[in-house]
């Protein structure tokens, strides 16, 4: 008797909801440095910034001990570059991952990800997390470093990426900033930046935020902003129906738009990539050899082999291989970082023509992931610590597999059957991609090197910066963003609220509890938005349709989402998220816009300009709001390296940093 | 048979993602204190396991299992259309077994590294 239905039925009454409801209630309060996110890349920024000595609260509309991507685990820890067993500099792996990137990657965050991937890693060990192999379960493993006690993956020989034990890496981030006495605000989910005189570009005085339980109002003022609110989400496809998201359904990309509409400069908005969306199986749960399975042996229906091969087509007889780069490589790249894998950084890999294989017969569906051709360790490693330990996989596939009777000493986990065509990629479980269905690309804000945005009193960290990263990256870069905006908190004044910029947000935030003539749904909402990105502003893109998008977008603006309603405070809250979707929906239509070129980086095919990265085109647009109007603007690849700045990567890190010399690894 | 019966919508999917064993249960509600999504709303009567009121908004991050401290009290459930096709085989036999079927085969019970 749970579910609300069978409530319902049993009871003949519908439940009271169960909050306090005090719509419109205001709560001012005062901090020095706010942080706007309470996941991976928040947690280390609000604990950072907390240790220099200023007073800290974090904003989050879940609930800080389990919540954002990260929350339910981290298995590989990846860039690692500074731990004891690395024998790649983050000067090396930056380098690597910015030409990976055709230099379409945010070199601060990178760089700084690298140095300090490891400090984070530490920090979290210190709070109790476990990040070396205690136990002696792996003792003698090819992947272990006797005397450090850790565990590596991918590749064994470079040693960047780190296997970890970090199922309850949320639950100790939280227990450690509950000791710091930073203050939490959960289920508080942000609506707008304030900023000096309410003028766009203007300093960052605070935030305003909606209770979606209560439905009270927040006027936050802050010396100093961090926005943590992850990857947008949401904006191409959105089905409740079908399966949960994989990425967190909370993200839409809140920080994004309330920094757009303070007048932030984003980059690559434009970038997007093919996807299965919201419509591919449970993630690390079918069959494959990908991320946390990688290296695991694929066998036919028969229990034919398919064979591995390295960057140069040469056949890998033995397992180990797997995880050594080919012959003259410096090193093979981690996966899940969203690094496209290129010469230089490849991992070994199935047979690249196993689509065609299959469909001459030589390979028999169904495929399987036969665990048990591994040694007894690198089994272990994948099923027991990785799928043990790595986010939405401990409950979701370790305990639902293993109380199913999945035994991986002794069982093959099958994959899904597809076309051909969908074993081109080893990650089978995200099913085939749908051209027009995309996933948010690597756009978002640009930074300099304190990771400040183009908004004095404005951070940012993890996936709200532009360019691409994973947990350790949210984490390293939320540990530096956290000590430069406690830094500047210190000797910043405090701003004058405009009460009109309040009152025009609290009008805007609580306009779906109204009644309409005819109510529509949050839901209803996003996916009609959804539907205009995926035929606007899908695969193919020209600027009459781009036009026509941003043209629709305003429209349901007008019309649909004017007759939006929203039953209780949950509602509300999703509510104003479409809002959000609208916003960042719009910001990539524009951005494609401006972008009169294709771009193969960017996972942009322009009809009206269809030759690929022409070499004009190898730059940067940023685009920002200036008294509501869009400006956009070249930005060079390598700005980071140019005047203001310093023209290499350690000399930046180490002017800005923030730390002693003592304290910086070698 | 008479029975009372009321308007209500259907059932939303993923109809049941979360199931809760209420003799195991204590309707503590850490579980709704963490659930990201407030998927999970507390018990109008104490003491019993919540509602599962946005089942549709379940992410099956399992957070809410590794926050409860009453082990077996929740069960996270997939989506069927997901569920459906996790299937497996044993080398040795070639015996095929599937995720939710009706005669499981004995768990396992090794617990995962930490």
């Amino acid at each position: 008797m749970v579910a609300w239905q069978e409530y319902v039925q049993r009871d003949g009454s519908i439940p009271e909801w169960p909050y306090p409801v005090r719509y419109g209630n205001e709560h001012r309060i005062k901090t020095d440095v706010l942080v706007l996110g309470g996941g991976i890349a928040g947690c280390h920024a609000a604990i950072n910034a907390r240790r220099q000595g200023v007073k800290v609260m974090v904003v989050e509309k879940g609930a800080v001990k389990w919540s954002g991507s990260g929350g339910s685990g981290v298995d590989h820890w990846i860039a690692a570059c500074t731990n004891p067993c690395s024998k790649v500099t983050p000067e090396e792996y930056t380098e690597v991952a910015m030409k990976s990137n055709s230099g379409y990657d945010c070199g601060p965050l990178r760089y700084i990800s690298t140095s300090e991937s490891w400090d984070a890693l530490l920090d979290c060990g210190k709070m109790g997390i476990q990040i070396r192999d205690v136990k002696d379960e792996f003792k003698g493993a090819d992947f272990r470093d006797e005397t450090t006690k850790l565990l590596f993956a991918y590749d064994y020989k470079t040693r960047t990426t780190i296997r970890v034990f970090g199922h309850n890496v949320k639950p100790l981030l939280y227990r450690e900033m509950r000791r710091l006495d930073i203050d939490i605000y959960d289920r508080v989910s942000v609506t707008s930046l304030l900023t000096v005189k309410n003028k766009q570009g203007a300093r960052v005085i605070g935030a305003t935020g909606l209770n979606v339980r209560t439905g009270e109002y927040y006027i936050i003022q802050a010396k100093a902003v961090i926005i943590a609110t992850g990857l947008p989400g949401r904006i191409w496809t959105f089905s409740t129906e079908l399966r949960s998201t994989f990425r967190d359904f909370n993200n839409v990309g809140d920080g994004c738009a309330i920094a757009w509409n303070a007048g932030a400069a984003f980059t690559k908005m434009e970038s997007s990539y093919g996807d299965s969306g919201a419509f591919g199986y449970i993630g690390y749960m079918m069959g494959n050899t990908h991320n946390t399975w990688y290296g695991c042996p694929i066998v036919d229906a028969r229990g034919k082999e398919v064979p591995w091969f390295d960057r140069d087509g040469k056949l890998l007889k033995t397992i180990s291989e797997r995880f050594q780069p080919s012959r003259g490589q410096k090193l093979i790249l981690g996966l899940g970082e969203r690094i496209p894998s290129d010469r230089t950084n490849q991992i070994m890999d199935l047979a690249p023509d196993l689509p065609e294989r299959i469909r001459k017969g030589e390979f028999v569906l169904p495929l399987y992931a036969d665990l048990t051709r591994l040694p007894e360790q690198e089994r272990r490693a994948i099923f027991g610590l990785m799928v043990g330990n790595e986010g939405k996989t401990r409950i979701a596939v370790y305990d639902a597999l293993t109380k199913a009777g999945f035994d991986p000493d002794k069982d093959m986990l099958q994959a899904p059957v597809m076309p051909p065509k969908g074993y081109e990629s080893t990650n089978y479980w995200a099913g085939m991609d749908v051209p027009q269905w995309r996933l948010w690309g690597s756009g978002g804000l640009i930074v300099d090197w304190d990771l400040k945005t183009s908004l004095d009193g404005l951070y940012a960290a993890g996936g709200a910066i532009f360019g691409s990263g994973a947990h350790s990256s949210a984490a390293a870069s939320g540990r530096y963003a956290g000590r430069q905006a406690a830094a500047a908190a210190k000797t910043a004044a405090e701003g004058q609220l405009d009460n009109k910029q309040i009152e025009a947000d609290k009008a805007r935030v609580y306009a779906p509890l109204k009644q309409n003539e005819h109510n529509i749904g949050w839901k209803e909402l996003n996916a009609g938005i959804c539907r205009v990105m995926q035929d606007y502003c899908g695969e193919y893109r020209s600027e009459g349709t781009l036009k026509a998008g941003i043209h629709l977008l305003h429209d349901l603006r007008e019309s649909e989402a004017m007759q939006l309603h929203a039953a209780n405070p949950h509602e509300l809250g999703r509510s104003l998220e479409c809002q959000t979707i609208m916003t960042v929906g719009e910001i990539a239509l524009q951005a494609s816009l401006a972008r009169k070129a294709s771009s193969n980086y960017l996972g942009l095919n322009r009809l009206d300009y269809p030759e690929i990265d022409p070499i004009d085109w190898q730059k940067n647009i940023s685009i920002m709001q200036s008294d509501n109007r869009i400006e956009t603007n070249d930005l060079p690849l390598n700005y980071h390296l140019l005047p203001p700045y310093a023209p290499n990567y350690e000399e930046n890190y180490r002017i800005h940093c923030g730390l002693e010399k003592s304290r910086r690894q070698k | 048979m008479t029975q009372k019966v009321y308007m209500t919508p259907n059932p939303p999917t993923p109809n049941n993602p979360i199931e809760y064993n209420a003799s195991i249960c204590n309707g503590c509600n850490r579980c709704v204190q963490i659930c990201r999504t407030d998927v999970l709303m507390p018990n109008p009567e104490k003491g019993q396991p919540p509602l599962v009121l946005y089942a549709d908004e379940c992410w099956h991050c399992g957070c809410c299992v590794q926050e409860c401290n009453r082990p077996g009290a929740i069960k996270l459930v997939h989506p069927l259309n997901q569920s459906v096709v996790v299937t497996w085989k044993r080398r040795a036999t070639g015996k095929h077994y599937r995720l939710g079927m009706k005669l499981p085969p004995r768990a396992n019970n090794k617990p995962p590294s930490e």
